[in-house]
């Protein structure tokens, strides 16, 4: 066993016959922040997927937080890790409001003072109160985004897991929920594995970044070597580019 | 100059809300002829509304004026709803913000393609497939004859957007309204992609409107820009001169982004208790 937040050893997972994510092994320290970057279809969203249960098709490790996953789901799971999705869309239940949405993970879970939990969340990731009793399709896709992120952070978990979290929003909330997720890391020492396209974000968000290509990852490296244009393999060095970033030789 | 290829005059999208109507838009004017035009500006404030309504989908209870609309000499206002239909996807498409809410969850993706196309031309079934295929190679899908057989819920993110661009593309429009149409895409697939788009820009003449958060894209992309805030269009410019906006609700967004070589503890945001009250119902 290890000690880190996210553990991942030879994992492999599948759809049916087509294995999408080929043996890829890297930890994720307590109160580190690692950000998953590469090629669309490449196999991101499954990794986070199979690490809350969602992929059941799997080889090789998975722990978190010192536990090893099993294939599935489980509540226990929930209150140490949560997963905020790509799409907004799938994740919010249309016919809920944000007020049932934010306070339903409480009631299941037992917690008590739901009324001014789901006010402080609502503040903390910039929604006006007057949004509280709308339904999903009365929102903006961005304004959605933020009750998925709130939705996620509600059981106060240790461990989150983020795919593409800014991808669907403008720059200025971005800036908004960038910030309010480097202050938890600060004050609360939460682990993030974050999915995203966006190199800037990885440079302001991050420690570590893992760059995946076909299934594979094909480079680790820390945020300094992006920073300063100093990744070393062709396929990071082309992304780098695509993104206007100046190359240095590695 | 010849007349535009659509004119937009006092456009007003309503909501009714708890606290009485509410304008999302209002009252915005502008024109696009065989050009890119850029749509940014900060979320909830009236891009896709603005896009939507162009193609007369907004669903109710939301109510659509304007003094005048027109398309390539059409009045879009006086439109039956089965000549809208007739022009939708044919020579308007859009790609909605959200794939795979726009995309039919009981039918594969090769299948829907397929469909996109046959309602505006008839071709015999083998020839239909191939067309299928390319297109989805000339979004640089991977595997296309695997994935044309895949349902929506079994494609990745960016495959999807993807998917959803190919379904606008090959009927060929003359007007493209493209929101949010690479946000899920990695950079380097992005530029591919828009290069296709571009590619119908200039050498079929569509006319393409760009509703994008990503303010690099759009200078990079588009001819012109226009700022949109709390339902207003709040700045105009030409692309190149993004970064040299005067607004200062524009310089707010330039300066919101991360950089490559970050080294801001925090990002600047933008003091929105200067337009809550007005903004977003
Ligand atoms: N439910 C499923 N059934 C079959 N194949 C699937 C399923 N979900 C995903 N896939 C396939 O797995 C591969 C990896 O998908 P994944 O969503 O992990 O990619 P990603 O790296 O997150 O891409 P993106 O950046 O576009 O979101 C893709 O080829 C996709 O078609
Ligand atoms: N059914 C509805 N009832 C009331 N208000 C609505 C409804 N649908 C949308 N709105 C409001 O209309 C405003 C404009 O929405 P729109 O979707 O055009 O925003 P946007 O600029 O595209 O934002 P984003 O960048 O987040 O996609 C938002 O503030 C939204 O809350
Ligand atoms: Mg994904
Ligand atoms: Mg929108």
């Amino acid at each position: 066993m290890t000690d880190a937040a996210i553990h991942l050893e030879h994992l492999t997972v599948s759809y049916g016959d087509t294995t999408v994510v080929h043996d890829v092994s890297f930890d994720v320290a307590e109160g580190e922040s690692f950000a998953l970057v590469g090629e669309s279809g490449s196999g991101k969203s499954t990794i986070l997927k199979a690490i809350s249960g969602l992929a059941p098709e799997w080889t090789g490790t998975i722990s978190v937080e010192g536990k090893a996953r099993g294939h599935s789901p489980d509540r226990a799971f929930a209150e140490t890790c949560q997963m905020v999705f790509q799409d907004p869309y799938g994740s919010l239940h249309p016919r809920k409001t944000v007020d049932t949405c934010l306070a339903e993970p409480l009631a299941i879970h037992g917690i008590g003072g739901r009324d001014s939990r789901v006010k402080d969340m609502l503040a903390a990731v910039g929604l006006d109160q007057r949004f509280r009793f709308r339904f999903p399709h009365q929102l903006s896709g961005g304004q959605r985004q933020r009750v998925a992120i709130a939705r996620a952070l509600m059981l106060e978990p240790r461990v989150l897991l983020l795919d593409e979290p800014t991808s669907a929003l403008d720059v200025s909330v971005q800036a908004e929920i960038l910030n309010l997720l480097k202050k938890l890391r600060r004050e609360q020492g939460l682990t993030y594995l974050m999915v995203t396209h966006n190199l800037p974000v990885v440079s302001f968000l991050c420690d570590r970044l893992a760059v995946m290509r076909h299934g594979r990852v094909v480079e680790i490296a820390g945020v300094d070597a992006l920073k300063s244009g100093q990744l070393s393999q062709p396929y990071s060095r082309e992304l780098y580019a695509a993104s206007g970033g100046t190359l240095q030789s590695a | 100059m010849s007349t535009p290829l659509l004119e937009i005059d006092g456009l007003t999208v309503t909501f009714p809300t708890a606290r009485g109507p509410v304008d999302v838009v209002k009252g915005i004017s502008f024109t696009l002829g065989r050009e890119r035009l850029g749509i940014v500006g900060e979320s909830g404030s009236g891009k896709s509304m603005t896009g939507r309504s162009i193609l007369r989908l907004i669903r109710k209870p939301g109510k659509v004026t304007a003094r005048r609309m027109t398309f390539d000499g059409v009045d879009l206002l006086s439109l039956s709803e089965r000549q809208m239909r007739d022009l939708r996807g044919a020579r308007i498409s859009m790609v909605m913000q959200d794939p795979k809410f726009s995309l039919n969850p009981v039918m594969t993706v090769g299948e829907q393609i397929a469909e996109a196309l046959v309602t505006h031309k008839k071709l015999p079934r083998r020839e239909l497939k191939e067309r299928v295929l390319a297109m989805l190679e000339a979004v640089r899908i991977n595997d296309p004859s695997r994935v044309a057989g895949l349902y929506p819920h079994e494609v990745s993110g960016g495959m999807g957007q993807r998917i959803m661009i190919a379904m606008m593309l090959i009927p060929e429009p003359d007007l493209l309204i493209a929101d949010e149409p690479t946000s899920a895409l990695d950079v380097s697939v992005q530029a591919q992609v828009l290069d296709i788009i571009d590619d119908l820009v200039t050498g079929k003449g569509m006319g393409l409107i760009l509703i994008s958060h990503d303010l690099n894209l759009v200078s990079r992309y588009c001819d012109r820009i226009l700022v949109m805030n709390s339902g207003e269009i709040v700045e105009q410019c030409k692309a190149s001169d993004l970064h040299n906006a005067q607004h200062p609700y524009t310089r707010g967004l330039i300066a919101a982004m991360p950089r490559m070589n970050e080294d801001r503890d925090e990002l600047p945001v933008l003091d929105r208790s200067t337009w809550t009250t007005g903004a977003g119902t």
